[in-house]
């Protein structure tokens, strides 16, 4: 690419082509299992098969060439530090000690390594575990009802009560039963795999004592973070680098640590590099998942069809160790309410222990959970009083200046309005209501919308307490480095920070060098996490290039250079003077007041907005739905790229759409029973609708150019208006996810057709 | 440690049939969309026979009297864009238009799926219900198997241990003939199915005087439904409809598993079969 004249248009709302994507699309891009280090070993992982019980220790078949063939038996007495995955709780081992106990199916309970990947698979199945049987736990009801206990006393990881416009329950209550109609239902939605294209991948090496990690993540810091306690070192005595990520959706948020530490310690006891790249079966059958949940929802309205009470219960079964539950389920309880006026919200949630294996982080983060039970409530307020959907929804949201249920006050950038409008003139006419297919089955059709929202960036004092930084340094050749622990995962955050950079620093994007992440040369930008990494890096690497550049021509007017930056910072750098670098560290906007103990006021610095439409066909012979529309209107505060912006989306709604209809994980006694692509169902492209996007931009003042978050918000809102869409085609209620087909057959005594 | 597998790509069938008669348990490999997903969880072979594009196997070429004769060799893509397959024998164009996706279809053959006798393998039903003839050969000469004696339990067939598959004989349909197939599965592309069927149906003055009707992944292998073609004989469309379903009830038992419920494929199997009655134009 040739630098661009100076003054030439901002590149910032233009599709800049994405900087990484000739090296992808012609395979020149490295992944992980791309990468080799001389003399690297491949690494296995010895699972549990059981459940839950107690590790006695190891049989070892001496018909495996254990000495000829040097391979190396890791257990967790190889453990240098403290055998645990440090997040946010101290709970989850990294290989489960003899004498420990063993948490679920699939657990790490000792590691191999050897020189080929056939005598590492070999090794792994010469390994016995020897385990002691307890009683398990695969349902939340079974988990409440604490007869075995894996979390405290309770088995409740995490709860929250969040109370609005009332003190106690008996006054709550007093409220609801003065209501005109009270709408009650409870929603089941299901776990759900993250599928991304590149399996867990980590290689480690140590040299010199330094302990160098190179995978496939999100969050380097993170990694950062376990290792130090996991292997007992300082923060300088390990590495950790990312290697091009075929995508994370939540998924490398907080496994990688686990897969990073079994690498690591399998190297320092080969004393050489070794790698672990998941097979396809064991990522799915190991790794975390979405929390399934349950939510028990009662909305209670005036005879006037305002919102008097909304209640909401929910429950999510968090697996078998915390991970980031407690987060998860903070965001699921805090979009619960939903987008709506409402001066008297309760709101609980808990978390609960399983024995399923640990259930995580996956693009919403606990809000599509939360979403799905509102959406199919005002639903079911719009049937019962025969008003039209999106009118109610238009009536009853919230606008600027209207108070969520934590009594956040919503200021600037508050798209509702735009997002419903932007539904309302598109929608035309629904789809005819019955039909015959060419192959004679007997067809219905229905439509479906709903409105929600989605908080952009940590929770509450969260962004403060991260305190993201990125730096930006002039570098030889007249070239300006980015540097930020923000993770490119096939997301486009590589070309973002590029776009952001050279209009800061107007100059070329080919001018902007957005380095690969590692712990040595990048500082912590906080995690690639929470739609964040736009609103929040971007705008801290915004600030910083803006800085440099002022330092640049500060630096030139001293010394008489004259040019433009690029000129500039070439003189610089060849001046021989120091590097000249700036970091900038994030500031909250101002006016941001949260109160972690009664979870009550700012949430979120500001909410990303969204308004979906569904029509779909159900075949009643074969109970198929079949999607035939799907329209997604997401204020997003400002575009930087505008085709990377709508791949979010795009993105995002199959991933949802999928989770609606067709994404089951069959657990059997606590197993995977179908870890294969093959078997759990993913949608493909021919599962696909015409995807509709219509990208609203209401700015937000204090996110890069008006940029608030996007990669998260698709997620929430399409599954209910999916079930919405199925539940007016065959005229009775779908209040459970996936509508398998199995679901809808088994619906036909429901059904009510028109 | 790791087991050395050998491997032999002949030039002809002669060459073919000589190395399968020296070595049955050799594994045989012709697209290798099956083999090529199950490689990494099953034992390695002692050696694997490569048919893919073995001359002389591999056309489509009109039969004695009218039929089809396919070679074993074909491709779905190759049966998929066949006209004559297309026009006569369409419950094989289908399937083989729905198997896996674009990619699946240009490697996956005939053959394969015959060989590999999967109870959901997709063409299957179609060659049941079309009274598909299954040609195979060996060292020791050559002979005919009705598709109907094939498939003689769970993924095992009529296939002797030193015979190679050669080509399916699709005999022409009486004048009349109505033809359907439907697959569901578990999702557009890329999918296993959960219930597929395939039927051929002679309608003479009006009745139905012969059906074939056969259902694929409702059993351990694919299925002729006899209870149905006998209780629609002699009936109008209507009528043959109802008494197909009402044959349908308890004609046969599926599973559950990871993909679907045995209730939900009896019920769409009934479904099915009940409209491709009804569906006749």
């Amino acid at each position: 690419m040739e630098p661009r004249a100076v003054g030439a248009p901002a590149t910032v709302g233009t599709s800049l082509p994405r900087v990484d994507g000739v090296a992808k699309v012609t395979g020149r891009a490295r992944y992980l299992d791309d990468l080799d280090a001389p003399g690297v070993w491949y690494g296995a992982t010895v699972r549990s098969k059981i459940p839950h019980g107690v590790l006695d220790g190891f049989d070892l078949d001496p018909g495996y060439d254990w000495a000829g063939t040097g391979t190396v038996f890791v257990t967790a007495a190889d453990i240098p530090g403290k055998n645990m995955i440090l997040l946010i709780e101290e709970d989850q081992v990294a290989l489960v000690p003899v004498g420990g106990r063993v948490m679920h199916v699939d657990e790490a309970l000792a590691l191999v390594a050897a020189p080929t990947k056939a005598l590492a698979i070999a090794a792994c199945a010469a390994v016995t575990p020897r385990i002691t049987v307890k009683p398990a736990i695969f349902t939340m009801d079974a988990a409440l009802a604490a007869e075995v206990k894996l979390y405290g006393d309770d088995n409740v990881y995490k709860q929250f009560l969040i109370r609005k416009g009332h003190a106690r329950d008996a006054e709550f209550e007093a409220i609801v039963a003065g209501a005109a109609h009270v709408i009650e239902g409870e929603y089941v939605t299901g776990a759900q795999e993250q599928m991304y294209i590149e399996p867990q991948a980590m290689m480690a090496e140590w040299r010199e004592g330094r302990c160098y990690i190179v995978g496939s993540m999100q969050c380097p810091y993170y990694v950062h973070k376990a290792m130090k306690a996991l292997l007992g070192c300082g923060p300088t005595d390990v590495v950790i680098a990312q290697s091009v990520t075929g995508g994370g959706f939540g998924g490398k948020e907080e496994y990688p640590s686990m897969l990073a530490g079994h690498v690591a310690l399998l190297a320092h006891k080969a004393q050489r590099a070794v790698k672990i790249v998941y097979e396809r079966d064991e990522d799915i059958a190991a790794t975390t998942k979405r929390h399934p949940a349950r939510t028990r929802h009662r909305l209670a309205v005036d005879a006037a069809g305002e919102i008097v009470a909304i209640d909401v219960d929910c429950v999510m079964d968090g697996g078998a160790y915390l991970t980031l539950s407690p987060v998860v389920l903070s965001r699921g309880v805090l979009h619960a309410a939903g987008p709506y006026r409402c001066a008297v919200t309760r709101v609980r949630g808990r978390c609960v222990a399983t024995n399923h294996p640990p259930h995580g982080a996956f693009r919403g983060f606990g809000a599509p959970q939360t979403t799905f039970p509102y959406e199919r409530q005002i639903e079911k307020l719009a049937v019962l009083r025969g008003e039209d959907p999106l009118a109610l929804r238009t009536r009853l949201a919230l606008r600027k200046g209207d108070s969520t249920a934590t009594s956040q006050i919503l200021g600037a950038s508050v798209g509702s309005d735009e997002v419903l409008t932007a539904i309302r003139d598109c929608a035309g006419t629904p789809p005819v209501r019955a039909g015959v297919a060419a192959n004679g089955s007997p067809l219905r059709r229905g439509r479906g919308v709903c409105f929600y929202f989605h908080g952009a960036g940590f929770t509450g004092s969260g962004e403060a307490r991260l305190a993201g930084r990125a730096q930006v340094a002039v570098v030889a050749g007249g070239r300006f480095e980015v540097r930020a622990s923000s993770t490119d995962i096939g997301q486009g955050a590589i070309t973002m920070f590029t776009q952001i950079a050279s209009d800061a620093l107007n100059v070329d994007p080919a001018r902007v060098v957005v380095v690969d992440p590692n712990t040595r040369d990048v500082p912590d930008s906080g995690p690639t996490v929470a739609s964040r990494t736009c609103m929040v890096v971007g705008g801290v690497v915004d600030r910083c290039c803006r800085r440099v550049r002022g330092r640049l021509e500060a630096w030139g007017r001293e010394h008489g250079v004259t040019g433009d930056l690029a000129a500039l910072a070439n003189a610089y750098v060849e001046s021989g003077a120091p590097e000249l670098a700036d970091m900038v560290q994030y500031e909250p906007p101002p006016g941001i007041a949260w109160d972690d103990a009664t979870y009550t006021g700012a949430a979120y610095p500001v909410f990303g907005w969204g308004a979906c439409l569904v029509d779909v066909e159900v075949d009643l012979d074969t109970y198929e739905v079949k999607l035939l529309r799907c329209v997604q209107a997401i204020d997003v505060g400002k575009a930087i790229n505008p085709i990377i912006v709508k791949g979010q989306i795009e993105g995002g709604t199959l991933q949802a759409l999928g989770w609606a209809l067709l994404e089951n994980i069959v657990y059997r006694e606590g197993r995977v029973a179908n870890a294969s692509m093959t078997n759990c169902i993913v949608p493909t492209f021919a599962d696909a609708p015409e995807l509709e996007t219509i990208m609203v931009e209401v700015p937000y003042p204090f996110g890069p150019s008006g940029a608030k978050g996007v990669g998260e918000i698709p997620m929430d809102g399409p599954a209910a208006a999916v079930a919405n869409a199925v539940s007016d085609a065959l005229g009775c209620a779908f209040d459970e996810i996936p509508i398998l087909p199995e679901v809808v057959a088994a619906s036909r005594d429901r059904w009510r057709l028109a | 440690m790791t087991p050395e597998t050998a491997y032999t790509r002949p030039r002809d069938l002669a060459e073919a049939l000589a190395v399968r008669a020296a070595q049955p348990s050799w594994m045989v490999l012709a697209g290798g969309t099956d083999l090529m997903v199950s490689a990494i969880h099953k034992r390695v072979p002692a050696g694997i026979l490569d048919l893919w594009r073995l001359p002389g196997v591999g056309a489509i070429t009109e039969g004695a009297g009218g039929g089809l004769v396919i070679g074993a060799g074909a491709t779905w893509l190759e049966i998929g864009r066949d006209a004559r397959v297309a026009k006569a024998w369409s419950p094989l164009a289908l399937a083989a238009r729905e198997i896996g996706a674009l990619q699946i279809q240009a490697r996956g053959t005939l053959g394969g799926n015959i060989g590999t006798s999967s109870p959901v393998g997709d063409s299957l039903p179609a060659l049941l219900a079309l009274d598909a003839e299954i040609e195979v050969a060996s060292v020791r000469g050559r002979r005919r198997v009705p598709y109907a004696a094939w498939c003689t339990g769970y993924r095992t067939t009529a296939l002797a241990a030193d015979e190679l598959i050669v080509a399916a004989h699709l005999p022409p349909l009486a004048a009349g003939t109505h033809l359907a197939w439907r697959k569901v599965g578990t999702r557009r592309a890329q999918s296993i199915s959960k219930v597929m069927g395939a039927a051929a149906m002679r309608v003479e003055c009006g009745v139905v005087t012969d059906a074939r009707i056969a259902l694929g992944a409702v059993a351990d292998r694919p299925i002729r439904i006899a209870a149905v073609e006998q209780a629609v004989r002699g009936l109008a469309r209507a009528a043959a409809a109802e008494a197909a379903r009402a044959a349908m009830r308890g004609a046969i038992r599926p599973i559950d598993d990871v993909r679907s419920s045995a209730s939900y494929r009896d019920l769409v199997a009934e479904n099915l079969v009940a409209r491709f009655f009804s569906g006749m134009i």
